[in-house]
């Protein structure tokens, strides 16, 4: 199963490390990963496979989204195939 | 890999604008509970509930929780109980208690289906249900109840249609220390569908399968913002973007069902494309009015706005899914949507804008506040005329008005949470009194003889 994860802050020191170390972490394989920064944005977006996580994709996305917290950054994790259905036929 | 504004516009559209999936709702046959012993069949109903639908409510806030995506609403619509009370006679509130516990004990938040269908007369079972309704609905928390009261294909029963403005009324006064709790759950309609997830007008009908998932989508934030960015366009374009929205939200919708029909092993029914409007900033139908250039909804022009509106969401998203059904279009709920509760309140918007808009719109007058001293036949006039509509039109309309008791004209009750408050709105008050005592039937119009 792969998953979306996107980052959306101000930038700083540290970001793609913190978000690829969770990725590590549980066993979350990174795919892909694109980034850009407007201003002072940070935008990354990270195509990740999760076959072989050692936690399930609600506790991952959990656990993201409240590293983002404490960093001050918006972190989604979602399912890949929410934006393949909403965006292509 | 994805489009980057793509993954973007997904996020924003859930962060921001409030899309949501509304609710994922399951129907539920209860033919096979019938049985001549009313305790018999309340038994086998909690027990086949409870089996259906263990799993609805964890599987739900899975999906949410795997999809990103959040579901506000799990429900059960379940055979009209009218049914089961002609084969097993006795008190029909037996049936609503037990409803009320099973709703309880598998924690979906309604359970519709305290239903009779009476759209051309009476069968056994039903009056006594229909009369028992104000009793269910005040002492049961989670049950939902509707009464089908014509059709194009039958015409309107007028017998029905003096008996629910009774029943309405009766509600509103049961009820009046649980904050007119009854009335807001109880729907008359003209041409009911028989797979509905909204509630409170959801019902499993008679002719669908024994176990059913449908999903109803919504999302008014998302299409009033994408009005929004484009201030000057003309208005093929404006139905353009309302359309291209309407897609993308109704594939979200079709995705959460067909994952939910997976998960539950239970068919995937229908996805309900609807515009569902909450009380929160920026989730109202009445600001997308608004945002195609209306000073404020109810002006003249409304109208014509909300058909575009709603011939639009159906073109858009009738691609999306592999099957649209339930009421599909855009729902205009006064108390429930921040901008029509404004618009009432300055007086711009009235009963009879209302009841025009109810020609265009997917359902009826709902969520209506009006004062409480209108007299039960003034309530049936209402019925009369909102199913004369969608009885011509062939269409479902509704009547959900809410009779404030022991207030005017000009005050607001306040419903909390997703019902929302309500300004009370001005009723004509000359009596239809002759006209519904008449009975009889409304002779099916010729739009029904298409054979």
């Amino acid at each position: 199963m792969r998953g979306i994860i996107t980052v959306i802050g101000k930038d700083k020191v540290g970001i793609l490390a913190n978000v690829s170390g969770i990725c590590a972490e549980y066993g979350v394989n990174v795919v892909e990963v694109t980034q850009s920064i407007l201003q002072d944005m940070f935008c990354m977006i990270m195509l990740i496979d999760i076959e072989k996580a050692t936690v399930s994709f609600t506790e991952f996305a959990e656990k993201a989204k409240k590293m983002g917290e404490e960093n001050s950054l918006s972190v989604h994790v979602m399912h890949e195939d929410i934006f393949n259905s909403m965006h292509r036929i | 890999m994805i489009n980057t504004t793509d993954i973007l516009e997904t996020i924003n559209m859930i962060q921001e604008e409030n899309l949501d999936i509304r609710t994922i709702t399951m129907g539920i046959s209860l033919l096979d509970c019938a049985d001549s012993d009313i305790e018999n069949s309340c038994r086998k109903i909690y027990e086949k509930i409870c089996k259906r639908a263990e799993k609805l409510v964890k599987t739900g806030e899975d999906i949410e929780n795997e999809f990103g995506i959040p579901i506000i609403n799990k429900r059960i619509s379940v055979t009209p109980i009218a049914m089961l009370c002609a084969a097993s006679g006795g008190d029909p509130v037996k049936y609503a208690k037990i409803l009320d516990k099973a709703a309880k004990e598998v924690g979906v938040n309604f359970l519709g289906g305290y239903s009779a269908l009476v759209q051309k007369g009476f069968a056994a079972g039903d009056e006594i249900l229909i009369r028992s309704i104000p009793e269910a609905l005040a002492t049961t928390d989670r049950i939902c109840s509707s009464v089908n009261i014509g059709s194009t294909k039958t015409g309107i029963n007028m017998d029905a249609v003096r008996l629910m403005g009774q029943i309405v009324k009766e509600s509103a006064e049961l009820t009046v220390d649980k904050g007119l709790v009854g009335p807001s759950k109880l729907v008359v309609f003209c041409n009911a569908v028989e797979d509905n997830p909204f509630m409170a007008g959801a019902f499993h009908g008679a002719g669908e399968p024994d176990c059913v998932i449908n999903v109803g989508v919504s999302g008014p934030g998302v299409v009033r913002a994408a009005l929004s960015k484009i201030p000057d366009a003309d208005i093929t374009e404006v139905a353009d973007t309302v359309k291209k929205t309407a897609f993308k939200i109704t594939r979200m919708g079709q995705l959460v069902a067909k994952e939910a029909s997976k998960r539950l092993d239970v068919p995937f029914g229908i996805v309900d494309l609807s515009l569902a409007p909450t009380p929160a900033v920026g989730d109202s139908v009445a600001h997308i009015l608004e945002e195609m250039g209306l000073e404020q909804c109810g002006a003249c022009g409304t109208t014509a706005c909300l058909a575009l509106l709603n011939d639009a969401v159906k073109k858009g998203g009738v691609m999306a899914s592999s099957h649209v059904g339930g009421l599909s279009g855009a729902f205009i709920p006064v108390s429930e949507d921040a901008g029509m509760i404004d618009a009432a309140r300055s007086g711009v918007l009235s009963i009879e804008k209302l009841e025009a808009m109810t020609a265009v719109c997917s359902v009826g007058l709902d969520m209506i506040a009006i004062p409480g001293d209108t007299p039960a036949e003034v309530i049936s006039g209402i019925i009369a005329d909102e199913a004369a509509i969608g009885m011509v039109n062939s269409k479902t309309t509704a009547v959900r008005v809410i009779p404030a008791i022991g207030k005017k004209d000009g005050e607001e009750i306040e419903f909390g949470g997703l019902f929302g408050v309500s300004p009370i709105m001005k009723v004509s008050t000359a009596s239809p009194a002759k006209f519904i005592s008449r009975g009889g039937r409304i002779p099916a119009p010729l739009q029904s003889l298409k054979n």
